[in-house]
């Protein structure tokens, strides 16, 4: 079987979208690890849709002990005290976040469609799945980056010609990271940047449903 | 309208009825959701409640869930409920992981003893709003083309689709908030603020749960997040009691370290 990215590597891969500077929130599961691998010279400032914004880390594991409760973000994970940052309430996060003033958000992904389109709150059934922020996130957002697996656990794709799955929101997403490749969406189609070490254009395209546009700046993915 | 300041939290959640409606914020571990008053109209058994959360998930210690009859969140009101209102019922993996059980409430909504009206996080803050605020009604582009644009107007402004979505309001509301002057003036503590001043103006009869209490004058003009204007009861936690800062601190770092595993 041949390997496939990591999530910290997909993590770390998406870092290098952010610039110094950036307001950014980062969606549960894949995105959420972003944060440990900020570069020293680049600060990101984070925001967590409850209403809080301007941290620059949440807690490691071992920190957890002395968190402060009254300071978690939107994942369950806890924010240090920390320079610069502010507290709000979740109105005036949402205002933050649908008026335009994020730089990025990250977020996971069941299905991306060929124009962009973006599944990722539900499968379908009614119980399962909340919305949380990512309808707001994902029309809101200046740069939308989806950070998911390229195919599901039964090896179909989920970049696709057209979601299938409950949708998030209509053409909003602007890159995907996975673990086989970046791609970037643009308005002639779905443009195959980078790839992962050993994996071929025809491999890639073989577990992705729209036909690729492969840039003729492709190159092999690194950090 | 002056305020009460109520002895206990029983007394505050007496005149809540039959089919009442209530929004009450929680997020998690912290000073973001009134436990007690959670816990009292659980145990006065109101039932056919229609209950507006944000988030309805159980509160959390790593991997450990912890029973909703034990730490109060919004959860633990649903099986008085007839509707919830919210974002966030709780993802399948937040009920009853390492918990005590499993999830009741996604199950009453799949075989439909509970209603659920379901919406973005921020939808839903600006409906509660725009409740507040006296609109009639706002557009947003968040949701076009998606399930919750359904039945809903729309309409295009300068080339822009949006969402016709109407206000928010509840005949009770419960907020958990630092410190209360006699006034009713609250400041808060902490990123879990969240919805609990939006939904201090979006209830008729607001009700906060507070660490302290003190005299008028000594919070600062500056500092004040809701004013007085927005509550009509306030109650204090005992020192140390169920829901303050160090029982809820005790409680998760038992059981942090054995979640993990």
């Amino acid at each position: 079987m041949k390997e496939r990215l990591s999530e910290e590597t997909i993590a770390m891969r998406v870092v290098k979208e952010l610039n110094d500077g950036d307001y950014v929130n980062l969606g549960v599961g894949i995105p959420q690890n972003c944060s440990l691998y900020i570069p020293a010279g680049k600060e990101i400032y984070f925001h967590a849709e409850q209403g809080v914004i301007g941290y620059q880390r949440t807690l490691t594991r071992e920190e957890w002990q002395e968190a402060d409760l009254d300071y978690p973000d939107a994942g369950g994970r806890f924010i240090p005290s920390s320079a610069g940052m502010s507290v709000g309430d979740i109105v005036a996060s949402f205002d933050m976040i649908i008026g335009g003033h994020l730089d990025c958000t990250v977020m996971g992904g069941l299905e991306v469609s060929e124009n962009g389109d973006l599944a990722n709150w539900t499968y379908g059934a009614r119980e399962s799945g909340g919305i949380g922020g990512s309808m707001d996130l994902a029309v809101g957002a200046k740069k939308v980056i989806i950070a998911m697996t390229h195919t599901t656990k039964k090896g179909e794709p989920k970049i696709v010609k057209k979601c299938k799955l409950p949708l998030t929101a209509k053409e909003c997403v602007d890159l995907i990271v996975t673990d086989l490749a970046l791609i970037e969406v643009t308005p002639h189609g779905l443009l195959l940047k980078e790839y992962a070490p050993g994996w071929s254009v025809e491999e890639i395209q073989g577990l992705t449903e729209p036909q690729l546009i492969v840039s003729p700046d492709l190159k092999e993915m690194a950090l | 309208m002056k305020i009460k300041v109520m002895e206990t939290f029983a007394e505050a959640v007496a005149d809540i009825a039959d089919g009442a409606s209530l929004m009450v914020f929680n997020w998690n571990m912290g000073r973001s959701t009134p436990r007690n008053l959670i816990r009292a109209l659980h145990e006065q058994g109101t039932k056919d409640l229609t209950i507006i959360s944000h988030n309805f998930a159980p509160a959390r210690a790593g991997n450990h869930s912890f029973d909703e009859t034990d730490i109060c969140t919004a959860l633990t009101l649903t099986g008085q409920a007839k509707k919830i209102i919210t974002a966030w019922p709780g993802g399948l993996s937040q009920h009853g992981s390492k918990g005590p059980k499993k999830s009741s409430l996604l199950e009453r909504i799949g075989s439909g003893t509970v209603e659920m009206e379901l919406m973005s996080h921020g939808t839903l803050a600006q409906r509660m709003h725009a409740g507040g605020s006296g609109l009639g009604g706002f557009y947003t582009p968040v949701g076009v083309g998606t399930i919750v644009a359904e039945g809903k107007e729309k309409r295009t402004i300068d080339g822009k689709e949006y969402i016709l979505e109407k206000p928010l309001r509840a005949d009770f509301g419960f907020i958990r908030a630092f410190k209360a002057d006699t006034r009713g003036n609250l400041i808060y503590r902490g990123s879990v603020r969240g919805g609990n001043p939006v939904i201090a103006m979006a209830s008729d009869v607001t009700i906060a749960e507070v660490d302290e209490i003190v005299e008028v004058g000594e919070l600062d003009p500056d500092a004040i997040v809701t004013p007085g204007i927005f509550i009509q009861r306030i109650v204090k936690i005992p020192a140390g009691s169920y829901g303050s800062a160090s029982y809820m601190q005790a409680r998760f770092r038992q059981a942090l370290d054995a979640s993990w595993d």
